[in-house]
């Protein structure tokens, strides 16, 4: 790493520092918050990597996260907790390189329905099998406490970011900037771009079966219906063009504001949070094409601009 | 003689019932600028896309440097030296124009990454005589620029066959000129080519030899001059002579 580098990284490790002290200030109520934000982080950041500059939007988010949870609710009497996120990413990640030799072969929109229809596909199953073994949900009883969640998560996000710096500075990263551009040329430059589109699909997968490991003690009662909700697909994937996919910062930017929104919207209006929601994501492709990322960029140009006349 | 760099035997294209290109064969010899002419709609562009490995060839072989091609897809053509630009251009609307001619450099025949590929892309790019629009944003590129810029990125890779699909097309006549100017100086330096044209007075000064196509099938074969006096190919052009 240069000087350079290590100058511009350094405000991100002190603000990863100060998230740290969050659970020692935060009295109950912002813990939440603050762990549901680092939760909606790390979905929205291993979203953005790799529908970002692929420009396919995944909609299996749902999928990833409520096999997670199903590790930890059928693990966790007989298997130390630290296990479980590892072998929730394992299956995440397998699951996801199956799902993308299947699908990455598809266009954009046979690609998101597919993707919305894995995890119903998915809850599905498990019903089914808890029904052929007579079992309905699962108590999650454990002495977990949301500040080892908040702690696992901030951990975790880290992990993101550090595995999108090294991705956006590799061939990988590159590879993929081509693809999204025009997959033709991608193909004719060399690149073989099933490989690489399969290879960086495992990354949200694997992030989001670990982040549902993590959290189904949160839950302590998990059955299909909430843990395989498509609900939260969406919110990812609001949430990351909210805040924009062309920069790693970008996914935070949208996470924070969007869930203070969410909490507002579900406390004041219970019964019509899923009309704001839209209207809310109508207003961002309206309003805020590319995000935050995209509003920061046209801030800078036109101040560049008005210096330089 | 020089060294036949590539082989085309026996190819034939069917897309369902409609045979696009029927038992073509050539060769093209190392610094060689092969033309493929014909009118519109004689299977060159399906010719040239066979090679790239964007289509599989129904039946045939075509080798370079002795690997077959046939059937393979197009990131391993272009990784054993397989370069080409597309018919109507290609480029990387986000991407700079240096890492627009970058992307050819990392991934195909010859590699490199990092400093030295910037490097090279911004020789290439020099060498097209691009040198002053380095900064632009591809959008704003003029439509000859935008050709120079994907034929450094086809060059990027150093490949060992260059096709290059109608290049010329759609320029007017001063950058005519200088596209013309800017292919012969390629083959000058010992560039092996595949040139599908329509543009007769670049066929004229650029080929060494040409391949005449009409309804998917070669119906001649040699220098410029033979071919285009040649009373069959004619014919393809213009249609039977029905005065009387």
């Amino acid at each position: 790493m240069s000087g350079q580098e290590f100058l511009k990284a350094l405000p991100w490790v002190a603000l990863l520092i100060a998230a740290v002290f969050v659970p020692f200030v935060a009295g109950p109520y912002w813990l939440s918050m603050a762990t549901t934000m680092a939760m909606f982080v790390v979905l929205a950041t291993s979203w953005a990597l790799f529908s970002g500059p692929t420009h396919y939007i995944s909609l299996a988010t749902a999928a990833f996260f409520g096999v997670g949870t199903f590790v930890t609710g059928l693990g966790f009497q007989t298997l130390p907790f630290w296990m479980l996120p590892l072998i929730a990413a394992g299956l995440g990640g397998i699951l996801a390189a199956l799902v993308g030799m299947v699908t990455l072969r598809l266009s954009g929109v046979y690609f998101v329905i597919f993707t919305l229809g894995l995890a119903e596909l998915v809850r599905q199953v498990v019903t089914w099998v808890q029904n052929q073994t007579g079992q309905r949900g699962m108590y999650v009883l454990t002495s977990i406490t949301e500040r080892d969640i908040y702690w696992m998560l901030l951990g975790l996000a880290a992990l993101v970011y550090l595995a999108g710096w090294l991705i956006g500075r590799s061939k990988l990263g590159f590879a993929l900037r081509i693809i999204g551009n025009d997959e033709t040329v991608a193909r004719h430059v060399g690149i073989d771009t099933a490989l690489a589109k399969v290879a960086l699909f495992t990354i949200p997968g694997m992030a989001a079966a670990a982040v549902g490991a993590m959290l189904a003690p949160r839950y302590i009662y998990i059955e299909p219906s909430t843990a395989f909700a498509p609900l939260l697909s969406f919110q990812v994937v609001i949430m990351a063009l909210l805040g924009g996919t062309g920069r790693l910062w970008g996914p935070l930017a949208g996470v924070i504001p969007f869930t203070l929104l969410w909490e507002f919207i579900t406390r004041q209006a219970p019964n019509q949070t899923l009309l704001l929601l839209g209207v809310v994501f109508l207003l961002i492709v309206y309003v805020l094409p590319g995000g935050f990322v995209g509003l920061w960029a046209r801030i800078r140009r036109r101040f560049h601009q008005g210096g330089g006349a | 003689m020089s060294r036949t760099v590539l082989q085309v035997q026996g190819v034939t294209k069917r897309f369902g019932g409609l045979v696009a290109v029927r038992d073509m064969s050539f060769d093209v010899t190392e610094h060689q600028v092969m033309g493929i002419i014909g009118p519109n709609g004689s299977g060159k562009s399906t010719m040239i896309n066979m090679i790239s490995g964007l289509f599989a060839p129904s039946e045939g072989s075509i080798r370079l440097n002795g690997a077959d091609l046939a059937g393979l897809p197009a990131h391993k053509t272009a990784r054993l030296g397989v370069g080409r630009t597309f018919q109507l251009v290609r480029l990387l609307p986000e991407l700079s124009v240096v890492e627009n001619v970058v992307a050819g450099a990392v991934f195909g025949h010859r590699r490199t990454w990092g400093r030295t590929a910037e490097l090279h892309a911004r020789q290439l790019l020099d060498r097209v005589g691009l040198g002053g629009a380095i900064g632009l944003p591809v959008s704003s590129l003029t439509y000859i620029d935008t050709k120079r810029v994907e034929l450094a990125r086809a060059l990027a890779g150093d490949p060992a066959v260059l096709l290059l699909d109608e290049w010329l097309a759609g320029l007017n006549p001063t950058e005519l000129a200088t596209g013309i100017d800017l292919v012969r100086s390629l083959r000058d330096e010992g560039r092996t080519i595949i040139l599908v044209e329509h543009v007769m007075d670049a066929i004229r000064s650029l080929c060494d030899r040409c391949v005449v196509m009409s309804s998917g099938a070669k119906i001649a074969q040699g220098t410029p001059a033979e071919v285009l006096s040649d009373p069959g190919v004619i014919r393809a052009y213009l249609g039977e002579d029905e005065d009387a």
